[in-house]
């Protein structure tokens, strides 16, 4: 792996293209679905010419602070992830790193609820926080097993584990739930109920103007960096043939990006209750056996 | 040279913010101020080189906080700071006990002979750490985390409202819990 100073500098409008590649397919399905011509990002410049709404005794130093947090957590969650050689830093605990930028999510969803002193977001707030752990306990041992294979929390060295077999072959449950838990960590459909419809829009349902966008473009970030994670942890990083090792990253994020903003449509949100069980029941015991086995395929070695 | 830029910025903001969890009016700005504190005092275990510790205490600390402003929230009896809250308690008592703990602790500090060593720094401090606190003690601590988890374990099974006897019947012999709500498994 090979770390410049520029990669900082290159890291967030790399991010933000996927992004706005993200939700411009996004617009595009949403377009299609409903037979109208399709105008992605137009509700950018909506946003951006928007008037802020103000709420009663709104905590207006929370209410801010939780969206930018959201932005420079999900911005930082990708120091560690490689794009193909190139990283702007090779943490030595780059997989812990990633998670630990994640959760700051939990904070930035109840933080955007609590601050605009209003009951529906409020409501979704602490939502959020009450699937917290039915999100993170699984993908937290989806993460620990793709390290548990590579014997390191470096991501350097969980690519370098995958030079003969990607991790997807042999931990295909651990890819599978990391996919399931990376919308869900990001508060993405089918689990955007924190941003839900039902509850009047949840967090998002006093935010307006430039708030909303930093909001909104936070959790897109975020969605970026867990599918741009996915590459390292178990589609081999860059490997490929013909390109370079950055156009194989490049190709594969957006392949599981759009994999996500596809899946995302296809299904209808996912009601709380119902996740919570499957998650405890299904999700976190599939992983731990999964873990098992990697962990005996490493002893065995 | 910057590493001691860094240290002297977190030590100033986990200073003032922690002053700043007792200045608040407001139980959510409380929290998140100690967070902000926990998070500058991380990144003063990163300038260590303790990169597993540091992440860690982050990772942890964001987790606990979210939670705890739940919990606080909860207990308080202005959790908004509508009104004039104050956070401080028994004050000249509180005073007394801290300045004379933190008087033994700083006495404690510069009075000890801290052992010096020409060694090299190991490569995995963390792992050095480890092994020292838990090498020749790992049955000890493995039944300790047994221990620790069956506590948990039973802690939740006592204080659930509702058991499998509740859900299943009292010869668990139904097809289908009832549940108060629906949804989930098999339902």
């Amino acid at each position: 792996m090979v770390e410049t100073w520029w990669g900082g500098l290159l890291l967030p409008p790399v991010l933000v293209a996927f992004a706005v590649a993200g939700a411009a397919f996004d617009s595009v399905l949403t377009a299609r679905a409903a037979g109208a011509p399709a105008r992605p990002l137009r509700s950018v410049v909506g946003l951006l010419a928007q008037r802020r709404r103000r709420t009663a005794a709104a905590d207006a130093l929370l209410w801010r602070g939780g969206a930018i947090a959201l932005v420079v957590a999900a911005v930082l969650a990708s120091a560690a992830t490689p794009l193909g050689h190139h990283v702007v830093g090779d943490l030595s605990v780059g997989v812990v790193w990633f998670n630990a930028m994640e959760v700051v999510a939990w904070a930035a969803v109840w933080l955007v609820g609590w601050g605009s002193n209003s009951a529906f977001p409020l409501v979704s707030g602490y939502r959020f926080v009450a699937q917290g752990l039915a999100y993170e306990l699984p993908h937290m041992f989806a993460l620990i097993t793709a390290a548990l294979g590579a014997g390191s929390l470096r991501v350097g060295d969980v690519v370098a584990a995958q030079r003969d077999v990607w991790f997807v072959v042999w931990m295909p449950v651990a890819f599978l739930v990391y996919l399931v838990s990376v919308p869900a960590m990001a508060f993405f459909r089918p689990f955007d109920q924190a941003a839900g419809a039902d509850a009047g829009g949840g967090v998002l349902a006093e935010l307006s103007g430039v708030d909303r966008l930093v909001f909104i473009a936070g959790r897109w970030l975020l969605l970026v960096s867990g599918a741009a994670m996915a590459v390292p942890l178990f589609l081999g990083g860059g490997s490929g043939p013909l390109l370079p090792g950055w156009a194989w990253s490049v190709v594969k994020t957006a392949a599981v990006l759009a994999l996500l903003v596809w899946a995302g449509r296809r299904f209808p949100t996912i009601r709380v209750d119902r996740f919570q069980e499957v998650a405890w029941l299904v999700l976190l015991p599939a992983t731990l056996v999964q873990a098992l086995f990697v962990s005996l395929v490493v002893v065995a070695r | 040279m910057w590493r001691d830029v860094v240290f002297w910025a977190c030590a100033v903001l986990a200073v003032g913010a922690a002053v700043a969890v007792f200045r608040v009016d407001s139980m959510a700005r409380a929290t998140f101020a100690l967070l902000a504190s926990f998070i500058a005092t991380a990144v003063t275990v990163l300038l260590l080189d303790l990169a597993y510790l540091g992440v860690l205490v982050v990772l942890m600390m964001v987790m606990e906080m979210v939670v705890m402003a739940v919990f606080m929230v909860m207990y308080m009896m202005n959790p908004a700071g509508l009104m004039p809250m104050t956070m401080v308690h028994n004050q000249r008592g509180a005073l007394a006990i801290a300045t004379g703990v933190f008087l033994l602790l700083a006495t404690g500090v510069l009075v000890t002979p801290w052992p010096e060593s020409a060694a090299p720094r190991p490569a995995d401090p963390a792992r050095q750490l480890g092994e020292a606190l838990m090498g020749d003690r790992m049955p000890t601590m493995i039944v300790l985390g047994l221990a620790l988890f069956a506590t948990m374990v039973s802690t939740v099974v006592l204080a659930t409202d509702r058991g499998r006897y509740d859900r299943f019947g009292d010869r668990l012999d139904r097809d289908h819990p009832h549940d108060p709500t629906s949804g989930g498994l098999g339902r």
